[in-house]
């Protein structure tokens, strides 16, 4: 909402000021090092750009990047939509607990992320060697991958579903049920539908940060020459190896995604705030002016 | 609502899909973090305090919580002052500079780290001026810095901009038509409203710097007892098969952040 | 004169919110700007509180041109609709924010907002923060923050509107009287057409950001100057034209009404100005048929059908319905007893009351 004339006449040159500190801070630390960025990757022109980026290695990580992401978001995204239901709809004992452990991947560096996961799961361990000797290696190989990107983006879909679950209340469910619909009838005609966009935008932030997930899967991953690369990996190694314009390029076309995802997201989150302010509108006596106000 | 909710039985299929995600939950989160407390524990308290105090230890515990506290410091007033343009004026661009605000969180941290390096790295035309000047800053301890506030750009703007949006106009208003001037309208209404969503935007900035890798393996140098900070360290440690010192770090590392993460929901709930 | 209003026009986008307002309110009156959403009664008020820009037009304020006044230096407190505490201090600190901003020394602070604690019978609860009180509570606490700079003109914008009907009632009775121990010169915005005439002295109805009509409440339901004040200040049966000449005349005396020639007047008659008669009296009237008879405690609306099939609302008293053992489905005769007959003459509406 625009503040109103008492607050606000025309722009005066503090506000000026203001507004031009902050455009130029956001410049030098974001905007600045994007173009810079993509300047190293297009250099040396379009043909050497191509070649970088077919470069099997490249290629290879990215499609291993692809497999560990698919993997992740499907089972991060079915485990956040049951996770969120049971949170908010059933009550047992230790439900408190679980819902702060939930948030503990926030604060957990990618690294002591990876290093847990070494812990418990490495040859080492207890159960590593177990399962490594009837055949399932975990840590230094994909199944290790693909738990370090779980353990990372566990709360993301979570997150987002359970307070539109919290909003709508269980009273469409209710209805469903007394209309004789079973669980998982209510669920598909009735949950599923309500919180969609939350689970997209969930799933969308899960894809762009296993996309870009490094320190766990470094640690993972551990340091073999030639071991099995992700595009975050291959970024790292071809930058320890002296050869940046290959990581440059690489690096570009991580940004690209994870900013068209972005964009993705803010038009997900528009869409929903639109949907919302619709329900909203000519509530109140001033509802009309109010809007006018606002163009 | 939830009296309802409580009151109700599950039922069968319920107690299934409950115990499906907890045991997710469990092989996923719950048992390496179990692992931890059970490794630490048999390493012994004094066999963990030794491994912290280790001097390269130290170092970069310290290093990692003096470079998150200046981030916090700027990010505080840079974050706010970014929320206020763009809760408030109109100028051109201010869509762009809204939707990349989430850049960052967007970026893998390894590619911003790259971006850094691009642009003031000591290749680049303005790394070579600030080298010029005498003050690099790749692969300083400004560079950290420079990495955290890159990662951390939205945690305040995006706390404090939702509240600033949603500001009653009328409690400004209210202190106009009793004559507070602009600065006293936002020293004694405004701010002491957007405090608590500032305090809350500072402690997650915090609590993620302290574990901030990706970008600070790019700009860090990785010099130990100079510009290795604490996950470089646990890192390095991991590498050389050195558990308990991984470990060691470690907890330090998550108590921290975690009391920083707690701090500030706690502050942010009891204000609001 | 405290406010005076002149020629105040306001445009959000293609919604015209004031379209040339004028009026002058007298100092010690507290008067109500009522009108239906979207009247621009808000709108008004805030221009008049400089929070608002008008595309043209002045507002003089106790005798001080004050159009292109900063809000801050007008000298006027404002009552907020949703109250608009300051959610971090507690009553007692907003209360004496305005006077610390004037920069009153300390203890003279503390004893005015002592002294309005007191008139808001607020005393008690000094201590708390807004979100600890009732809706009544804060809305009281609001007005006493208002006050306490000594404000020239005191304007409230809906200050009842969020709460629930019972503290409403009692708040209004208690403003009024506040109103009468003050004398601040207060203007009041409101649609409850029931709060405006309980509580002001002169009203000001708007509709579509144009005025209506000023006067005293009274005189406003019984002279309404226009179809829409007569519409929106209580309930009203419209007739046309044809109606009133199917009424039954006494041969001896000729309707004494004029009626509208063009096809845009229109007649007005209020369910209490309607008669009813089990048989003709020699009176104008029409016969009618009783649709439905709801007694409401002490008074009885009765639904009549005219035999031109014209709907009908009258209102009588409990006891002259028993009188008359009305009942569903009985013949009856009606008449008016007053009748507002509005001419569409070129733009304005001129009214003609007629009493038979």
């Amino acid at each position: 909402m625009k503040p109103s004339p008492a607050l606000q006449n025309t722009m005066t040159w503090p506000q000026r000021f203001l507004i031009g500190a902050v455009l130029s801070w956001f410049g030098l630390l974001i905007f600045g090092p994007a173009v810079a960025l993509a300047r190293r990757a297009f250099a040396p022109g379009m043909g050497a750009f191509f070649e970088a980026l077919t470069d099997p290695d490249a290629i290879q990580a990215l499609l291993l990047t692809l497999k560990i992401t698919v993997v992740v978001t499907i089972s991060n995204t079915i485990f956040g939509i049951g996770m969120a239901v049971v949170l908010v709809r059933q009550r047992f004992w230790g439900r408190r607990i679980v819902d702060g452990l939930l948030d503990l991947p926030f604060a957990v560096s990618p690294v002591i992320a990876g290093l847990m996961l070494i812990i418990l799961y490495g040859p080492k361990s207890e159960i590593g060697s177990r399962l490594e000797s009837i055949g399932f290696p975990i840590v230094y190989h994909l199944p290790g991958m693909i738990l370090a990107g779980m353990f990372v983006t566990l709360p993301l879909v979570v997150r987002s579903v359970a307070p539109i679950l919290e909003e709508i209340g269980s009273d469409q469910e209710d209805v469903a049920s007394t209309l004789g619909a079973d669980w998982w009838t209510t669920f598909r005609r009735i949950t599923l539908p309500t919180i969609r966009w939350g689970v997209a935008y969930g799933a969308a932030l899960v894809v762009a940060r296993s996309l870009g997930e490094f320190g766990a899967l470094l640690v993972v991953s551990g340091n073999i020459i030639g071991r099995t690369q992700t595009a975050t990996l291959y970024v790292h190694d071809q930058i320890e190896s002296f050869d940046p314009h290959g990581a440059y390029v690489m690096s570009i076309v991580l940004a690209t995604v994870s900013f068209c995802i972005l964009v993705g997201l803010e038009t997900v989150q528009n869409r929903v705030r639109q949907r919302e302010y619709a329900a909203e509108t000519n509530e109140d006596d001033q509802g009309a002016v109010r809007q006018m106000r606002r163009h | 609502m939830s009296s309802t909710v409580a009151e109700r039985r599950t039922s069968l299929s319920g107690k299934l899909l409950r115990w499906s995600c907890l045991l997710y939950l469990g092989i996923v989160l719950v048992f390496p973090l179990g692992g931890v407390v059970v490794k630490a524990v048999s390493a012994g308290p004094s066999k963990i305090w030794a491994e912290v105090t280790n001097p390269f230890a130290w170092h970069a515990i310290m290093l990692s919580l003096g470079t998150a506290v200046v981030m916090v410091l700027i990010s505080v007033f840079t974050g706010t002052a970014t929320a206020w343009v763009l809760a408030r004026y109109e100028f051109p661009g201010k869509g762009l500079v809204n939707a990349l605000v989430d850049l960052p969180f967007a970026v893998p941290t390894i590619v911003t780290g790259l971006m850094l390096v691009a642009l003031f790295g000591p290749t680049s035309t303005l790394g070579v001026v600030l080298s010029g000047f005498g003050t690099p800053v790749i692969y300083e301890q400004s560079g950290i810095v420079l990495a955290l506030l890159f990662v951390c750009f939205p945690f305040v703007v995006r706390s404090v901009q939702p509240v600033l949006e949603n500001l009653d106009p009328a409690e400004e208003e209210a202190a106009a038509t009793m004559g507070a001037s602009r600065w006293m309208i936002f020293r004694r209404v405004t701010l002491p409203a957007l405090f608590p969503s500032i305090v809350s935007g500072a402690g997650l900035s915090f609590s993620r710097a302290l574990g901030e890798f990706g970008s600070v393996v790019m700009v860090a140098g990785n010099r130990p007892m100079s510009t290795k900070t604490a996950p470089l360290y646990v890192y390095g440690e991991v590498e050389g098969f050195n558990m308990e010192g991984a470990l060691a770090v470690s907890l330090v590392l998550l108590t921290c952040s975690l009391l920083s993460m707690i701090a500030a929901s706690k502050w942010a709930e009891r204000q609001g | 004169m405290d406010i005076v209003v002149r020629n105040l026009s306001k445009r959000f986008g293609n919604f015209q919110a004031i379209d040339d307002v004028s009026f002058a309110i007298p100092g010690g009156q507290l008067v109500a700007l009522l009108g239906p959403s979207g009247s621009g009664k808000s709108t008004i008020l805030r221009a008049i509180a400089g929070l608002e820009t008008p595309d043209s037009g002045t507002i003089e304020l106790v005798g001080e041109e004050a159009t292109n006044l900063p809000t801050q230096k007008r000298g006027i407190g404002f009552v907020f609709q949703h109250f608009a505490l300051f959610r971090h201090m507690t009553v007692q600190q907003n209360v004496a924010f305005g006077l610390e901003i004037q920069k009153h020394p300390k203890a003279e602070v503390q004893e005015r907002v002592q002294e309005l604690l007191k008139l808001v019978q607020m005393t008690n609860f000094a201590d708390r923060y807004p979100l600890q009180l009732s809706g009544g509570q804060r809305q009281r606490v609001a007005l006493a923050r208002a006050l306490a700079p000594k404000p020239k003109v005191l304007l409230l914008d809906e200050p009842f509107g969020a709460l629930d009907a019972k503290v409403r009632d009692e708040l209004r009775v208690w403003l009024r009287r506040l109103h009468d121990e003050s004398h601040v010169t207060s203007l009041f915005v409101t649609h409850d057409q029931q709060e405006a005439f309980e509580v002001c002295d002169q009203v000001v109805v708007l509709n579509h950001g144009k005025i209506e009509q000023i006067g005293p409440p009274q005189e406003l339901y019984e002279r309404p100057a226009s179809p829409f004040v007569t519409e929106f200040l209580g309930q009203v049966n419209i007739l046309r034209p044809e109606t009133i000449l199917g009424m039954q005349l006494d041969n001896e005396r000729p309707l004494p009404v004029r009626l509208p020639g063009t096809p845009g007047g229109s007649i007005y008659v209020r369910p209490h100005d309607l008669v009813i008669s089990r048989e003709p009296n020699g009176l104008p009237g029409w016969p009618a048929r009783i649709k439905r008879l709801t007694p409401l405690g002490w008074l009885a609306r009765v639904e009549l059908i005219l035999p031109d099939s014209t709907p009908v609302h009258v209102q009588i008293t409990q006891a002259n319905s028993l009188e008359l053992g009305l009942e569903n489905g009985l013949d009856v005769y009606v008449r008016p007893r007053d009748l507002k007959v509005f001419e569409e003459s070129s733009k304005a509406a001129t009214a003609i009351n007629y009493v038979i």
